[in-house]
């Protein structure tokens, strides 16, 4: 047996977007003085945590093909859910009962309930063969919609400093979500690489057909990562939640785009089958960089839109002409 | 004329062609001729300009060429017809014709008449009588066929490579294809006529070319050379394969089917598969005949769990009845399919041969119950490159990079993976070279030497007759005929291919 047999080229596109982040880090330090510091590295850090948390699930959809738009939604109901429970628990007069919650019970269930909604986007999308995106659309509008109801469209605030830890405490320096955010990778690596479950998704993200001809549950499995993928959304709720002390009925919105934008400029196709879960969190890091970096050289904020797009136009051309190449 | 000197080309570290030498003459038919995998869809790639990156030298006409794309080639006179036709179906002929290069008139909007006026007077040249608004969808294949051919002619090519033009069309639509293709001769063109039928290369070519493992052996007249001489160019060697003398009907059933019945999924009223009962036995090895539609694809998929809301039937594997309501479940009952299509069906082709061995038994190579051990991966997978004498640089290779050959090994080796004690194997030689297609039935021969029940689907009689102990055939849905190899004939199956019993 000779040695695996990998081109120059293809080297060079499996490290691509890492080699584009440390241009762009490189660039910064060269322009501004402020972005080279630990601070400056943290606060970037603690900022696209949320959005690391929800790539990484967004990634395991995407690798099988799929696509989440609710998980936006998705985080605003059930960063108010965690709200409600620690304000205001849970109340059944007819029953003369209540149950209140601890921190961890309010995240517990708030993390289950984002999972049961993803099971329910799952459910949809393997029983009815709706097409993902329209389905998780659905979710996006009515997962939105409930969030307003619930909250009747006010913010839930004064959640207390025990909870307000969880999104601007540090351990040993570093700020909590990021820790959070760290674990999230490592297990969704673990999954994606070692696991069955990894393995499956993989597979039916490349030939959904042959993968199920070779006894893989694919409905399992999809519904396994729809309801992660809400789960980590869920997480992300809490996160953002007690970061403001306070659940907004409009948070997330939009952070489905920037969540597909990382998964992309990481170099995981949206056919399915191909990429991975780090080159999601340099993806996200990638448009972290950029948003600290553009503010640091005090660029005005319309043009930090139009400098985003232009950077996920770039990731996917390069993308397609390595592509081609091999 | 097309001359090509020293053409070589790798795909990933794996040599698909190896310094080819050859001419190509007008009005004359070249066929070039080698098993699947000689490399002649490459070459014909690259005279069509689809590939691009390749060493060595193309003189047309005299004239050094290099083309950067398919399009360059077709303006350069070079028309290749696909295996694969490349037509859009609910577009009409015309628009097809004119695809890319439409007829417009003064303001700049479509001249519909002009161009359907131009394709009745192509199609009349090709004695095809069809109105040019006929939609694709509603044309046979070897109508298709001639569509492309008409194309072909519109763009004016003097070169026109046909790639396994006759592999799916009925015997009338090759005597048509083949005055059209002398027709083409007698006005001067280059015709390149890409097929491993031996008989038809006699009845149309006037030169051939013979490639085997990506390297130009011989090339000569047709007249001068016999079938069996071409056959021992081709393959080095002889496909050999005594016809069985087994009667294994003694032996232990290893599965049973009873009254196995599918409704067509969209018409309740219409059985793609009728009533179906047979046993397969311990050590067997089941030939299964069929046209096309006869119902034998589905037959399979039905027994492997494919169809759990459409089928009914008993199923009884090792004397018990069980229920299959998914291929999980089929696998656990000992069941294995090599389906019908490799590339859509078997392989996931982005990954590694490693990965595509090992999905089927994912669990085997667990380590303490959760991990997957890439150690144990490498050796299951490195085992069965060497037991099945798959072609490869390593484990780690792309599937998609492989021979069709080598391709189905792969689909092979997954499912022995399993070890699974009943085969279902759809085609599972098709498109895939000879020495392939003997290696493949000795390993079924030894397989089923060890007790395994192997059910071959196969559309080529002389495989059926070659390597079955006994003989299914299937017509409209319904079997016709359970015969022992040795009171079996090419007529007899047919027969009742074709009529009801």
């Amino acid at each position: 047996m000779t040695a695996m047999p990998i081109s120059y080229n293809q080297h060079i596109r499996r490290f691509q977007s890492l080699i584009a982040l440390l241009v762009l880090c490189i660039v910064l330090s060269v322009l501004t003085d402020k972005f080279f510091t630990a601070a400056n590295g943290l606060n970037v850090l603690k900022q696209v945590a949320v959005n690391i948390c929800i790539a990484t699930g967004m990634t395991l959809i995407v690798l099988t093909g799929g696509i989440d738009l609710s998980v936006g939604s998705v985080l605003a109901l059930c960063g108010a859910f965690t709200a409600g429970l620690l304000q205001n628990g849970i109340a059944i007069p007819s029953a003369d009962l209540f149950i209140g919650f601890t921190i961890l019970g309010a995240v517990l269930v708030s993390v289950i309930a984002g999972a049961l909604l993803g099971l329910f986007n799952g459910f949809v999308i393997t029983s009815f063969k709706v097409p993902p995106f329209v389905a998780t659309l659905a979710m996006l509008t009515i997962a939105r919609g409930f969030t307003m109801l619930y909250t009747g469209g006010h913010p839930i605030s004064n959640l207390g400093s025990g909870f307000a830890f969880i999104g601007t405490g540090s351990i040993i320096g570093i700020p909590v979500p990021v820790w959070i955010a760290t674990a999230v990778v490592l297990l969704a690596v673990f999954i994606t690489q070692k696991t069955r479950l990894g393995r499956y998704i993989y597979a039916i993200g490349g030939n959904e057909i042959a993968a199920k001809l070779s006894g893989i549950r694919i409905n399992r499995v999809k519904l396994m990562v729809y309801s992660i993928g809400a789960a980590l959304a869920a997480l992300g709720g809490v996160i953002v939640t007690s970061r403001l002390d306070s659940a907004q009925p409009n948070a997330g919105i939009s952070y489905e785009l920037d969540a597909i934008a990382a998964v992309v400029i990481g170099g995981t196709s949206l056919t399915g089958g191909k990429g991975s879960v780090w080159g999601t969190v340099i993806g996200a890091i990638i448009i972290g960089v950029l948003n600290n970096g553009l503010v640091l050289l005090n660029v005005s904020p319309f043009w930090q839109q139009v400098v985003k797009g232009g950077v996920i136009l770039l990731a996917v051309v390069i993308d397609k002409i390595g592509e081609k190449k091999e | 004329m097309i001359v090509a000197r020293n053409i070589s080309k790798k795909f990933s570290g794996v040599t698909a062609l190896a310094n080819i030498n050859l001419e190509l003459h007008p009005g004359v038919v070249n066929a070039i001729i080698g098993e699947n995998g000689a490399g002649k869809s490459t070459l014909m790639k690259i005279f069509s300009g689809v590939h691009t990156q390749y060493e060595g030298e193309i003189l047309f006409n005299g004239k050094p060429v290099k083309f950067s794309n398919s399009r360059e080639a077709e303006e350069a006179g070079i028309a290749i017809i696909h295996q694969e036709l490349n037509l859009v179906p609910y577009l009409s002929i015309a628009e097809n014709i004119f695809l890319g290069r439409e007829i417009t008139n003064t303001i700049g909007l479509l001249d519909k008449k002009q161009m359907n006026e131009k394709t009745t007077a192509l199609l009349g040249r090709l004695n095809f009588k069809e109105a040019p608004d006929t939609k694709i969808a509603a044309l046979k294949v070897g109508q298709q066929q001639l569509v492309e051919i008409a194309r072909a002619l519109y763009s004016n090519a003097s070169v026109i490579i046909m790639d396994e033009p006759t592999s799916a069309i009925s015997d009338k639509e090759v005597d048509n294809l083949f005055s059209i293709i002398r027709q083409l001769k007698s006005e001067g063109k280059t015709v390149v006529y890409i097929s491993h039928k031996l008989k038809e290369l006699f009845t149309i070519a006037d030169r051939y070319i013979v490639l085997r493992d990506g390297a130009t052996i011989d090339a000569g007249s047709v007249q001068s050379v016999s079938q069996d001489e071409l056959i021992q160019k081709m393959t080095g060697r002889k496909l050999t394969l005594e016809k069985s003398e087994r009667v294994l009907t003694e032996a232990a059933k290893l599965l049973s089917v009873k009254n196995i019945n599918l409704r067509h999924p969209l018409i309740p009223a219409r059985k793609i598969v009728s009533n179906i009962s047979f046993d397969l036995h311990e050590g067997e090895i089941l030939g299964l005949y069929g046209l096309m539609g006869a119902g034998r694809t589905e037959l399979m998929e039905t027994i492997f769990g494919l169809h759990p809301k459409t089928a009914s039937g008993e199923v009884i594997v090792n004397g018990r009845l069980t229920i299959i309501k998914s291929p999980a479940n089929a696998i656990r009952a000992g069941i294995a399919l090599v389906p019908e299509d490799r590339k859509l069906q078997g392989l996931i082709l982005d990954q590694t041969i490693d990965s595509n061995i090992s999905i089927t038994v994912l669990k085997k190579i667990q380590q303490w119950g959760i991990v997957l051990s890439a150690q144990k991966e490498k050796e299951l997978s490195n085992n069965y490159i060497a037991r099945l004498a798959i072609k490869t640089a390593s484990g780690k290779t792309k599937v998609k990079n492989l021979s069709g050959g080598n391709q189905q090994k792969i689909v092979l080796a997954k499912w022995l993976a399993t070890h699974p004690r009943i085969f279902l194997m759809d085609e599972p030689t098709r498109g895939i070279d000879i020495n392939a297609k003997t290696e493949i039935y000795r390993l079924m021969r030894s397989l089923a030497a060890e007790g395994m029940g192997i059910i071959m689907v196969s559309s080529e009689l002389p495989e059926i007759l070659s390597v079955s102990d006994r003989i299914l055939v299937m017509c409209e849905g319904e079997l016709t005929a359970s015969i022992p190899v040795a009171k079996a004939s090419e007529e007899i199956i047919l027969k009742y291919a074709i009529h009801k019993n």
